[in-house]
């Protein structure tokens, strides 16, 4: 849950908005909670007097909102043309396998979360993947599950000591 | 201006659309997502035509006319363009016509057939998405959907309701509610009128046909049924007979035929409610309580109050729908008098309504854990379990109804449609304030389509305001309105579906709207020849009082007639 105050303190700043400040809201919203939660998108909807299911098309229509805080380890993959070239789909589809979610949702434990980027702006590394920050270079779908894996056995010792 | 269609010179308005003028000339253009009396969506692209001199293909539904346009509605081109659309659509749309309850009303597979689709030409892997059958009123298939956006206009700009949208972006969207929620933690009001403009069988009714065919089975069952005024004037559609034949007589007998115990008319149960409500209205003018008052026999629109307005409940009449009331009547009075356990009778109804089938299962409408009403049949329903009987309305003679509840005076019948519960209370109200009748009982200002009604009317020394409104965003309209400060109105009759039960989710897929105006006319027609024309003097209702009740807001009516309504949570109202 995210703490009403953060969604209030962002519709303070938009006291009059009308429904055509729909998105900068959630954008303002996501940056101050890391994700729309159902209850940031249902004060959204009645401060902009819209209904949710309005708020939540929108939100879904973009890539850019999430609807889960991100795990520990945000994993972006590069879906632009160069990487999309490259082999990307195939990385995508083993970081979905590896993980057990979709692009745009966290794993259950909280580690990991996946997000689908349009261009990473690194087409000469591609295809390129950013976990956390940090650029992976002429990435392939083995190389990302390794890293994932090693990730995960850092994770696991840490929680075991 | 002129233009030309298929060669011939032809007249048109500025500002019209092509598929407007297309329509008035008689030229057939085929339509998935367009909405009469709305604004086009464009969206579907069925109803494209050729303009000489425009490279591409245009969409009549959204283009206006102008001057001198050379159009052409059936060239090569154009029957090419819109077969591949229909190709394209069936392209992710599953194959079980067969078994699809939408048949034979689905557009889309007339369109297939129109357009000479003979097989599937673009094979397109689909990601099968869940059923939504979480309402006990509607359910959802959404790999039936073709996303012609239908069903999320009416839920929002007719209904204002909105508890559906488009769902995420390009071939990964979907209609869903907020946060991908199931339908019935939502805020859908259960009225249907999304199922009635599907093209498709994405959206149906939840079918309650087995449980019935089951009691009707059933030796130790004992099996009656209700049908609602507008079910009359509506049934006749599904046999193909003309809109607004009056089948009540031969729908009689095809209950009887079928194995139903007793067969027993809604509209006699409004007859009740007017007693009861007409009485509410009396008490709370004399008395000061809460006005306006507002009608409560349309479920979708209590749950509607629940929902968005729950600052406005003691408004609403606390009386029970018609439904309501001969369901309790029947598990109680009835069984009694027929020395029949309540829990032995099946008590059916049949309804032009979806919400009804919600209304039923409301836990304040039964007693002991047995609810007054076992299973609710919308129109279409009762037509399906017809023709499952291999019953023909045409081939059938009229039988009369089952007493005690099968006498009505024509001020029930009149509740199938908008208007009619409001021209109902004021003949019974206006001789319970005044003790005489209502000089003229036909009350032409609240008859007919339109959504919001208007009229002032003296009864006795009140110079009473009364409306009747029909769509819940014409309600919506009343209701901001009202908490805004205003105070004319005195009565105020508010039905779901904009024209009244005729209207109803649970109807005979119409084509156009002519089919409804029929309806309406049926009901007005049978109020016009008939001499029971007020609640008051129904014999069989007075009785029932007599007998059982007692009087009119008694205590006997409290507990069994009226009802009480709370502030309802959904996960997309915050």
């Amino acid at each position: 849950m995210s703490s009403p105050s953060k969604v209030d303190k962002v519709l303070e700043r938009h006291s009059f908005a009308k429904r055509d400040k729909l998105i900068p809201i959630l954008q303002e919203v996501q940056a101050e909670d890391g994700y729309i939660s159902k209850a940031a998108a249902l004060r959204v909807a009645k401060h902009l007097n819209i209904p949710a299911s309005k708020v939540y098309g929108v939100a879904t229509f973009y890539n850019q909102f999430r609807f889960k805080p991100v795990g520990k380890h945000h994993i972006l993959i590069c879906r632009g043309t160069a990487c999309h070239v490259k082999g990307s789909a195939g990385v995508l589809k083993m970081c979905e396998e590896v993980l057990g979610i979709t692009a745009g949702d966290t794993t259950r434990d909280g580690l990991f979360s996946i997000e689908v980027v349009a261009c990473i702006g690194a087409c000469g590394l591609a295809p390129v993947v950013s976990i956390n920050g940090e650029f992976h270079a002429k990435i392939t779908p083995d190389k990302l599950r390794k890293l994932v894996e090693d990730i995960r056995k850092t994770e696991n010792s840490n929680a075991a000591k | 201006m002129k233009l030309t269609v298929n060669g011939k010179s032809v007249e048109a308005q500025a500002g019209e659309t092509l598929l407007n003028v297309l329509k008035r000339e008689g030229v057939h253009v085929p339509t998935l997502c367009h909405m009469e009396g709305m604004l086009p969506s464009g969206a579907c692209r069925i109803c494209v035509v050729e303009v000489e001199g425009q490279a591409n293909l245009i969409p009549s539904c959204s283009y206006p006319a102008a001057e001198g346009m050379k159009i052409l509605t059936n060239s090569p081109r154009v029957i090419n363009a819109r077969k591949t659309v229909v190709e394209l659509l069936l392209g992710s749309h599953p194959d079980d016509c067969l078994y699809c309850a939408k048949q034979p009303a689905c557009d889309l597979n007339k369109l297939s057939r129109d357009y000479n689709v003979t097989s599937r030409r673009f094979p397109v892997q689909r990601k099968k998405k869940p059923l939504d059958i979480s309402s006990p009123s509607i359910s959802r298939d959404p790999d039936k959907c073709i996303l012609c956006g239908k069903c999320v206009r009416v839920c929002e700009e007719i209904q204002s309701v909105a508890c559906i949208d488009f769902v995420k972006r390009g071939s990964d969207s979907f209609i869903g509610c907020a946060f991908d929620s199931s339908l019935n933690v939502s805020s859908c009001v259960n009225c249907g009128q999304c199922i009635n403009v599907c093209p498709t069988g994405a959206l149906m009714e939840t079918s309650g046909i087995e449980p019935v065919t089951e009691a009707l089975a059933d030796k130790n069952r004992y099996v009656v049924v209700q049908h609602a005024p507008a079910i009359s004037v509506s049934l006749a559609e599904e046999f193909g007979l003309p809109a607004g034949t009056d089948v009540n007589g031969v729908m009689t007998a095809a209950f009887r035929k079928m194995g139903f115990k007793a067969v027993f008319d809604t509209s006699f149960a409004a007859d009740l409610t007017i007693m009861e409500e007409a009485s509410e209205l009396a008490h709370r003018v004399k008395n000061g309580g809460v006005l306006p008052m507002m009608t409560s026999c349309s479920p979708g629109w209590i749950k509607f109050v629940e929902t968005f307005y729950p600052e406005m409940l003691p408004h609403l009449s606390t009386c029970k729908s018609p439904q309501q009331m001969l369901g309790a009547m029947i598990k109680t009075y009835y069984a009694k008098k027929q020395g029949i356990s309540p829990g032995k009778i099946f008590s059916v109804s049949v309804m032009p309504c979806t919400a009804k089938k919600f209304e039923v299962t409301r836990p304040e409408m039964g007693r002991a854990g047995n609810p007054d009403i076992d299973a609710v049949l919308t129109t279409r329903e009762l037509a399906q379990l017809l023709r499952l009987h291999g019953l023909d309305l045409k081939k059938l003679q009229p039988e009369e109804p089952d007493l005690p509840f099968g006498d009505r005076s024509t001020a029930g019948k009149l509740f199938g449609a908008s208007g009619g519960v409001m021209e109902a209370a004021l003949r019974t109200a206006h001789f319970l304030l005044t003790g005489k009748e209502l000089g003229n009982l036909k009350v032409e200002a609240v008859r007919g389509q339109n959504g919001v009604k208007e009229a002032k009317l003296k009864i006795g020394a009140l110079e009473a305001g009364v409306a009747a409104v029909s769509g819940l965003g014409n309600a919506r309209k009343l209701l901001e309105e009202i908490k805004n400060g205003r105070k004319d109105l005195h009565f105020i009759e508010v039905m779901t579906c904009p024209g009244g039960c005729i209207n109803g989710g649970g109807q005979p897929f119409a084509r156009n709207k002519a089919a409804v105006v029929e309806r309406m006319k049926a009901l007005y027609a049978i109020d016009a020849q008939e001499k029971l024309r007020v609640s008051h003097n129904n014999k069989a209702v007075q009785q029932l009082y007599k007998d059982f009740l007692g009087k009119p807001l008694g205590e006997k009516s409290h507990t069994l007639l009226h009802t009480k309504y709370t502030k309802r949570k959904a996960a997309d109202v915050g």
